[in-house]
């Protein structure tokens, strides 16, 4: 109940002091949330999964909510990344509407802390309705934070994803109303058992799967998140591309776990697994082939969002083997959150600072602004896969499920994805750390960055190694509840 | 043929031309117009299926969903439309240019009428800057 009250309540006093004290209304509101989590984590490590019907209303008239291992991990998640960008916003340089006015600032932290209560509905919801309502108060709060910059090409690209995620949000919809039509209940459980295998449910898993695969930016769904998480503001970046993806691919995994079993097929499950294993290639590729900055990091995440939904395929007949399946695929999307938040904050100073995001000014980059580019080297490190970060953990539990489930064309494909991206991130690094005489950053033209931004964006980067360290508990707290 | 499959088949055709819509009209208005007509498929279709049974007392849950439902429709309508006032004023038109198009902005001449200066100013810093360039010239 808490971690979706208290953001609600923050969201209401970042508004009515905008002007002023937002910031630290909203930095209070972290540490209560942060505070709520942890109560809620031990809780269930305690006793297992938890339920809590609103108000003391059943289903199927109230509204249940529902906590076990993957929503703590998620809110866990929300919390790590939600910290360190409030942070970060902090001491980010809005640049607003208006050029010199700080009305982007003023409205970021409402909108944030209105995007973190959707973010903690999803994840706690054990109702299909309440997630529908809450993937839309995430499109319109993410939609609003994208157009925050002001700029016409972030105008441009918010209205473009607005339009996407309305249709996706539509699609689910009429899924859930076919899906209700069907059996009569609204509650996730009680849809799973009820279940049937017939045209009318075939069609609902085939909406909102639709639905959530647009939201999600599943290849080939993918074309509206480049440029909307491009032309965003550098924290709001940071939050998308971390938080806002992994809160829908949250929903499909929920639905594909507790709701369809019944009727979603091997077939199915290789077809998103295969839509997957070509996003990978696809916006790897893209990726090296793009000259700005931001939208280099915002094709990686149409990447990695492939490898997210690998976790189909792999977790099939709900084996050992399928157990770490799913648990990689958690962890990666855990990892990628953190590491992704972390890249686009730190490219965010610098791209501040520079005044450019295009990758051939960003040669000096090293000596001037070091901890900005220690921040990217760690997050890249983790894009990899390399050990020992949190990244290799989560791709070495899928390449092993994708061996010993003898699918062994989809380890192909997340080794090649690893080259790839050891590719694009060798390509942004070589040129930071490139020494070139008549750089921007030696040149007066660069702008000086606080501290503030500089050492959240290294300290979330960082924190990926801890994941990798931690692994072992994690995935314990994980396997609550798990449908495995 | 019941009364709920006759409801459900007009639901369904709704929602098609709602789709229809949306995906051959460029016009931004258009194009959130026909998200309309597919969400109100989508009410006819929960408001159906609460009173299959003529006799029975219909179901309360899918008119709580239609009722949250209209109101999402409408905040993200007002707000879609207030995003296209400023698509306007950052572009000069109302729809969408294809991805790889250069986002810019209007040409001068497209924006002369007090209304759309008006917008400028709220929306987009280049854009006024550049009309101060062409004023000053």
């Amino acid at each position: 109940m808490w971690p979706i009250l208290l953001p609600l309540i923050g969201t209401i006093f970042t508004f009515l002091f905008k002007r002023g004290g937002a910031a630290t209304i909203s930095l209070v509101t972290v540490s209560a949330i942060t505070l709520a989590v942890a109560g809620l984590t031990r809780q269930v490590l305690q006793h297992g999964e938890q339920y809590y019907a609103v108000g003391g209303w059943e289903a199927p008239l109230g509204i249940a909510l529902h906590a076990d291992g993957l929503s703590v991990l998620m809110l866990i998640m929300t919390t790590i990344v939600g910290a360190s960008t409030s942070v970060y916003a902090m001491g980010y340089v809005f640049q607003g509407p208006r050029a010199g006015s700080a009305v982007g600032g003023y409205f970021f932290w409402p909108l944030w802390m209105f995007l973190w209560t959707a973010l903690n509905v999803i994840f706690l919801s054990a109702d299909i309705f309440n997630l529908y309502v809450g993937l839309e108060i995430l499109s319109l709060s993410a939609v609003a934070l994208v157009t925050l910059e002001g700029k016409p090409a972030a105008i441009v690209a918010g209205m473009r994803y607005l339009l996407a995620s309305f249709l996706g949000s539509l699609a689910f919809l009429l899924g859930v109303a076919l899906l209700y039509t069907a059996s009569g209940t609204l509650e996730l459980n009680s849809l799973g058992t009820r279940m049937l295998s017939n045209p009318s449910s075939g069609l609902a898993l085939a909406l909102i799967m639709l639905g959530l695969a647009l939201k999600t930016a599943l290849f080939p769904l993918h074309f509206w998140l480049p440029p909307a998480h491009a032309s965003a503001a550098a924290p709001v970046s940071a939050l998308l591309s971390g938080l806002v993806v992994k809160a829908t691919f949250y929903m499909v995994l929920r639905l594909w776990f507790d709701v369809f079993p019944a009727i979603a097929t091997p077939a199915v499950a290789q077809i998103l697994g295969a839509l997957g294993a070509v996003g990978i290639l696809w916006g790897s590729i893209l990726a090296l082939r793009q000259q700005q900055l931001k939208l280099l990091i915002a094709f990686s995440t149409v990447a990695q969002i492939g490898y997210l939904f690998l976790l189909f395929p792999l977790s099939n007949g709900m084996t050992e083997i399928g157990l770490d399946a799913w648990s990689g695929g958690v962890y990666f999307a855990l990892t990628h959150a953190c590491a992704k938040a972390a890249a686009f904050m730190a490219t965010g100073t610098l791209v501040y600072a520079l005044g450019s995001d295009r990758l051939d000014d960003l040669p000096g980059t090293f000596r001037r602004y070091p901890l900005s580019v220690a921040a990217f080297t760690v997050a890249g490190v983790n894009l990899m896969g390399l050990p020992p970060s949190g990244g290799f953990i989560a791709k070495w539990l899928l390449l092993t499920s994708a061996l010993n489930s003898g699918q062994w064309w989809f380890a192909v494909v997340i080794l090649a994805g690893s080259l790839l991206g050891a590719g694009y991130v060798f390509m942004v690094l070589s040129r930071m750390l490139l020494d070139q005489p008549q750089s921007i950053a030696d040149s007066k033209q660069a702008r000086p960055v606080t501290l503030t931004t500089e050492l959240s964006a290294l300290a979330l980067a960082v924190f990926v190694f801890v994941l990798g360290v931690t692994a072992t508990p994690l995935i314990a707290l994980l396997r609550i509840g798990a449908p495995f | 043929m019941s009364q709920f499959q006759i409801y459900g088949l007009a639901s369904v055709l709704i929602f098609s031309i709602g789709l229809y819509g949306f995906i051959v009209h460029p016009h931004l208005v258009r194009k959130i117009l026909a998200m309309n007509i597919m969400s109100s498929g989508i009410f006819l279709l929960l408001v159906s299926a609460a009173r299959r049974d003529m006799h029975a007392i219909p179901d309360p849950v899918p008119h709580a969903m239609v009722l949250t439902g209209i109101v999402v429709s409408v905040s993200m309508t007002a707000f879609a439309l207030a995003l296209t006032r400023r698509v306007v004023a950052a572009t000069g038109v109302a729809a969408l240019l294809w991805m790889d198009a250069p986002v810019e902005a209007a040409p001068i001449a497209a924006r002369n009428d007090e209304h759309s200066r008006d917008l400028d100013r709220v929306a987009d810093p280049v854009a006024a800057d550049r009309d101060d360039i062409h004023l000053s010239v």
